[in-house]
């Protein structure tokens, strides 16, 4: 048998600090998992089934039911688009449809350059400054649709 | 036993009988009082997911699904208030809501549950009018085609995968108004686990999961000059066939679906049970070879005892891809099937003056899975596979309809020689257990020292009337021992099995595997409940009820026909001393048996 992978070994790790794991300690070890790797590869998937002696697919279901969980690896520019209720009362709908148009991803992806990644969050608890989102560590506040694409381009710029 | 306590509860104002615990859709339907399902499983968990069974109960706040609240004393309970009867309602309008409406074109249509609850509940207008979900199908399954859009998330396909076959390739993916269901990283499910044994086919309520149709590239065949036809039936077919034209259950129209054949078109007809006799000669003489291997040659039994049966395609696959440990436990012969296509395009072919590339052959299976038995790579040879189109017994029926044939005014007609001629022991492969009670009889023989041109010398007393009672009946797992005594050997125990359903047969392969079951030598594994008469390609509405009629009517012909022994049909001791030669022989090795390989698959 073949000796087992980096992230097998690591979801061994993980499954190990979690006694007696099963089908009730899943979703605390995908999220470990999850802080480890910023995603959850296909190769983590299949070895956490592996481990618990769990079907992939039912893995897979519990892990496409929770929005915290991403199937793809962050981008360098994570953004956080709120879809809190002030920010959907000031519009934050229209800005996440001008971001997935630009980027050309849905929300929970990561486009082809590993630039950006997109993710919809619940509030994030600055509903002064509606619509808002956060790139990385900076807060992006009063969006609106037009100003989306020049946010975009000076990040592009600064990674390249 | 101790007696079960009987309460009394209050339905509709009229006092009815319950036992504390059991879930109220029991209670209701053991009444007689009708409450509409569409996710509800006989003998599975309940979910109560579809909420069709909702009703009110006096002191409950909210609607409560009959099918997931236990029954306790002093219920009062109303099934039909206005209430209910309107949540109902709205539920059905709610799925309609995002349902394709193409009803007419529809795999299901006239055997559909939305369609009925529909009707049921007399909906003449689209109440909710929204955007739809839309999804592309999944063609990838060589047996199975998935139409998400048509899905209602009933989950009952994601229980029986899981819990009656022990294969959980789907789960429900995503959630809220975007709930699909799906395989691991929602793939095609070639790419999956699934064994396309098809008993999420036949649980499906809706067109969501469907057989892949063989119909069109047969009626090709049928009208192509150049080609000669030949359909082959399966054992199990014959006795629920009829179903499909309103003729009662259990009923064998074999002489009926003969003459429907000739009638469509197709230029031979041969019955599938003469392949069952050629696999029980060649499945009983490994098995006897591999006894002496063990026993006489003292070679360590692991890989070699227990030998499993390799009919069902379903199975194959789940040891393929699940336990490729057992791989070499896995009998070489072929499917029957699969056998008499192979004899078909050689030796028949070669009788006829016929080029096998001219011969396009068909079989009529109570199985999905059969089409991607024919699709493997090694039912084949020369660039030509031995089976060119499976049609399951529902699409036999519907080529049948589709010609315009009144199937119950035909006159019955009798299959064609050479393969029409079989023996009772090769139809009785549809009911689990039928391949074992077959595989025992000429076992018997051959372990005692008969050979082809012995009579059959097992006398009474020996094995009463042939029959294997131990064997017969719808238990998940049956156990036999039989001693024989064998010249040279002196008494052996013969230990044997008879599992269906896969999740039973994962059960008995962890006990075999562990070393805690040491007994047995030989085992039957029937990937579908009750075997090939509850097959994943068996009319639709396919129930407990029906599976037992079948069954019966397969034990029926078995008891009233005189000719119960494969190794004792002339037609198979023709075969091989015309062209086979022996058994498990160097001809038959190349024709009649096949490996298999393990599957890289997530499971």
């Amino acid at each position: 048998m073949a000796s087992p992978s980096p992230v097998e070994q690591s979801v061994k790790k993980i499954i190990a600090g979690h006694p007696n794991a099963g089908r009730d300690t899943l979703i605390p070890v995908l999220q470990e998992i999850q802080e480890e790797f910023g995603f959850l590869s296909r190769e983590a998937v299949v070895a956490v089934g592996k481990e618990l002696n769990l079907p992939v697919s039912k893995i897979y279901g519990v892990a496409t039911f929770y929005n915290q969980f991403r199937f793809t690896p962050q981008g360098k520019n994570h953004i956080q688009i709120c879809r809190g209720t002030a920010c959907h009362v000031k519009g934050s709908l229209a800005v996440l449809e001008a971001l997935k148009r630009e980027l050309k991803i849905e929300a929970g992806e990561t486009t082809k350059d590993g630039l950006f990644s997109l993710e919809v969050v619940a509030c994030i608890g600055a509903c002064g400054l509606a619509p808002v989102m956060n790139v990385g560590k900076n807060v992006h506040a009063n969006l609106t649709t037009q100003v989306i694409p020049g946010i975009l381009k000076q990040y592009e710029k600064q990674s390249k | 036993m101790a007696t079960t306590e009987i309460i009394s509860i209050e339905v509709n104002g009229r006092t009815v009988d319950a036992v504390p615990g059991e879930m109220l859709l029991k209670t209701l339907r053991r009444a007689g009082i009708h409450v509409p399902t569409l996710c509800f499983v006989e003998g599975l968990s309940p979910t109560g997911a579809c909420r069709m069974c909702v009703v009110e109960i006096e002191g409950q706040r909210s609607l409560i699904p009959a099918c997931a609240f236990p029954v306790s004393a002093g219920l009062k309970v109303h099934t039909h208030s206005e209430r209910a009867v309107a949540a109902r309602k709205t539920i059905v309008e709610l799925l309609l809501a995002d349902h394709p409406d193409d009803c007419l074109y529809c795999e299901r249509n006239h055997h559909c549950q939305l369609q009925t609850l529909a009707e049921e509940f007399c909906i003449r207008r689209r109440r909710f009018v929204g955007a739809k979900n839309s999804y592309s199908r999944d063609y990838s399954g060589e047996s199975i085609v998935r139409d998400p859009e048509k899905c209602i998330k009933c989950g009952k396909c994601v229980r029986v995968c899981d819990e009656i076959q022990g294969v959980a390739c789907i789960d429900f993916i995503s959630r809220g108004s975007k709930t699909t269901i799906g395989t691991a990283f929602d793939e095609g499910l070639n790419v999956s686990s699934c064994v396309n044994c098809g008993q999420c086919v036949n649980t499906c309520p809706v067109g969501a999961l469907t057989g892949k149709s063989h119909i069109d590239r047969v009626v090709d065949a049928l009208r192509d000059k150049n080609k000669v036809v030949i359909l082959q039936h399966a054992p199990s077919v014959s006795v629920s066939l009829g179903e499909e034209f309103n003729l009662p259950i259990g009923i064998d129209t074999v002489g009926l679906l003969h003459a429907a054949g000739r009638a469509v078109g197709f230029n031979y007809v041969f019955d599938t049970s003469f392949g069952a006799d050629l696999t029980i000669m060649e499945e009983a003489t490994e098995l006897v070879g591999r006894v002496k291997k063990v026993l006489v040659e003292k070679q360590n039994p692991k890989g070699i005892l227990p030998l499993f049966t390799s009919c069902s395609p379903g199975w194959i696959k789940y040891v393929e891809t699940f336990f490729p440990q057992n791989i070499s436990n896995l009998s070489t012969c072929k499917s029957p099937m699969s056998m008499q296509a192979a004899i078909t395009k050689t030796f028949f072919a070669d009788q006829q003056g016929i080029d096998p590339k001219n011969i396009f052959s068909v079989a009529i299976m109570p199985c999905t899975a059969k089409k991607f038995e024919a699709s493997r790579p090694e039912m084949g040879r020369s660039g030509y596979q031995d089976t060119d189109a499976v049609l399951t017994t529902r699409e036999y029926a519907q080529l049948i309809r589709s010609f315009n044939l009144d199937f119950s005014s035909l006159q019955p007609e009798p299959a064609d020689t050479p393969f029409g001629t079989r023996s009772t022991a090769g139809k009785i492969f549809g009911v689990t257990g039928g391949v074992m009670e077959a595989a025992i009889r000429s076992a018997y023989n051959f372990l005692k020292g008969g050979t082809l041109d012995n009579s059959f010398i097992v006398k009474d007393g020996d094995m009463k009337n042939l029959r294997v009672d131990a064997v017969r009946g719808l238990a998940g797992v049956k156990e036999a021992h039989i001693d024989i005594d064998v010249p040279g050997l002196g008494v052996v125990n013969v230990g044997v099995a008879v599992v269906n359903g896969l999740g039973n047969a994962k059960k008995l392969l962890d006990a075999i595997n562990s070393g805690e079951k040491t007994d047995l030598h030989f085992i039957e594994v029937m990937t579908c409940p009750g075997g090939c008469v509850g097959g994943g390609g068996q009319p639709y509405g396919t129930d407990l009820e029906k599976i037992k009629e079948r069954t019966k009517a397969l034990y029926t012909i078995d008891d009233s026909e005189s000719l119960r022994t494969s190794h004792s049909n002339p037609y198979v001791i023709r075969i091989y001393k015309e062209f086979l030669g022996e058994p498990c022989g160097h001809r038959s090795h190349e024709l009649l048996h096949t490996d298999y390989h393990q599957r890289e698959v997530l499971t």
